[in-house]
């Protein structure tokens, strides 16, 4: 078949690239209050446990992460590729692996919460 | 103004240099109006393209202040007293302004710019379709291949190999024209190496095209189109079309 | 009369330095720094929730310092020009509308992402006990 893999990874890095738009803001704000020092209700033990430990916590939270990650690890790969750096293939083996590692990792914690 | 303008003989130069022309010029001037005032008045030796002056030739485009423009369509009163005029960028020069554009005639080629069908056309009769039909590709027709795209886009400068914009636009043309049964055929080029996946969207194609053709918008939707297929013919699906 | 046609020389390095619009799309890429980043300090932040209490508290009291809150603060202003307002002014080129005859305008879309990022934000926020 001629249509290259790369079609596959490009779907995880345009569903990523979605998801993080809309989301990271308010993620990023979240860790902005936490460092602050305004830690906020739903981010203390007990609120965030019981969140996270409910099946549709787990759901959100995996996909979300799973789509981030890859869509960073294919778009790192481009940023390689855009400064110059010839070594393409060992450079998407590295990221890709990276971004399976933070995957087994999230599947991983997830499932101990 | 004055005119910084590169120059280059392949018989006499190692490597190209750049020479200045002062250039008495009229308000309503192209800077194209300024280099043919070059070549009429001071230096007959000035090698360029160019034809129609009225932005559907696709000839004379040039880097203006390193900005690849059609020079018909660039005018004086836009643009500094002292313009540097360089051959389009991305490239070869073969003489002054002049570039080889060998490779980027064989990829319009490549990407099978004709309407294919599995089945031949009623008798006598012609293929219909409507205003709506035809208001879903019409704007990727508009593309006169003057390649300001090509040198807009550094996806082609870091690969010569990439399809790039301007035949890329083409073929989602004919993908997206309702008398076309190729689409499949022509993803399986399209969406291999070299092929959409190269282009990371910088946008500079889109913004440099004279005519809004929005070449960046063809290959994201390309983009999407190739995915799918993907799918479609790993399912199982023959490569017919959608 | 012989060819000699001059390749001019690309570098492959530092060819986004010719013009602004080339180091705009640099800085753009560049955000998907930001985005693992955060999508491995949830990760950290997850793995201190499975610990357990202590655990969780111990990772928010290390967060509070003022080097994470100017990275935050900086990482927001970054990420939010440089990937959510970038990445919705590009989404209409990749669905293009169209009511019969007409192609309609891509603000149409534009405006429809800034209204679902508005609620989506706002779930989060209310979700988190924000507001």
């Amino acid at each position: 078949m001629a249509i290259a893999k790369k079609s596959v990874v490009w779907v995880l890095f345009a569903a990523g690239g979605t998801i993080s738009s809309f989301l990271f803001p308010a993620l990023i704000t979240l860790f902005l209050l936490i460092a602050l020092g305004f830690t906020p209700d739903g981010l203390q033990y007990e609120q965030f446990h019981t969140f996270a430990a409910s099946l549709l916590g787990k759901a959100c939270l995996f996909v979300v992460l799973f789509l981030s990650l890859w869509h960073a690890a294919h778009r790192l790969r481009v940023v390689f590729h855009d400064f110059g750096v010839r070594k393409d293939r060992l450079i998407a083996n590295a990221v890709y692996l990276v971004a399976t590692v933070g995957t087994v990792m999230t599947a991983f914690y997830l499932y101990m919460i | 103004m004055e005119l910084e303008v590169m120059r280059y003989d392949p018989e006499k130069d190692k490597e190209p240099w750049f020479q200045s022309y002062s250039v008495p010029c009229e308000d309503d001037w192209a800077i194209l109006d300024a280099i043919n005032y070059v070549k009429d008045n001071i230096d007959t030796t000035l090698s360029y393209r160019w034809s129609c002056h009225m932005m559907v030739c696709g000839s004379c485009g040039m880097m203006v202040n390193g900005e690849p423009s059609l020079t018909c369509k660039t005018f004086i009163r836009n643009l500094p007293d002292k313009v540097r005029i360089e051959p389009l960028e991305n490239f070869p020069i073969e003489r002054d302004l002049v570039v080889v554009l060998d490779d980027v005639m064989q990829k319009l080629h490549k990407v099978q710019p004709y309407i294919i069908r599995k089945d031949d056309p009623p008798e006598g009769k012609e293929y219909q379709q409507s205003r709506g039909a035809l208001a879903k590709f019409k704007q990727y027709t508009m593309c006169i291949n003057c390649m300001c795209c090509y040198s807009a886009c550094p996806q082609y400068g870091l690969n010569n190999d990439f399809i790039g914009p301007a035949a890329l636009a083409l073929a989602h043309r004919y993908n997206l024209d309702s008398r076309d049964q190729g689409k499949s055929q022509r993803l399986n080029i399209l969406a291999d190496h070299d092929g959409v996946w190269d282009c990371s969207f910088v946008g500079a194609c889109s913004e440099v095209c004279p005519k809004h053709v929005d070449p960046a918008a063809a290959i994201q939707q390309m983009k999407i189109d190739g995915a799918m297929e993907f799918w479609k013919q790993k399912m199982g699906f023959p490569g017919g079309d959608s | 009369m012989s060819r000699q046609p001059y390749v001019r020389p690309f570098s492959k390095t530092t060819w986004y330095m010719r013009n602004g619009r080339y180091k705009v799309y640099m800085l753009r890429e560049m955000t998907c720094l930001l985005v693992g980043f955060y999508a491995f300090l949830t990760i950290f932040a997850l793995a201190a929730l499975a610990a357990g209490a202590d655990q969780w508290n111990n990772f928010l009291a290390s967060q509070q310092n003022t080097a994470m809150i100017a990275f935050h603060a900086f990482a927001l202003l970054y990420f939010l020009f440089y990937q959510t307002f970038a990445w919705f002014k590009l989404a209409p080129k990749a669905m293009p509308l169209q009511l019969g005859e007409k192609i309609l305008p891509g603000s149409i879309i534009v405006i429809g992402h800034y209204v679902a990022w508005a609620v989506l934000s706002a779930v989060i926020f209310w979700l988190a006990g924000v507001i």
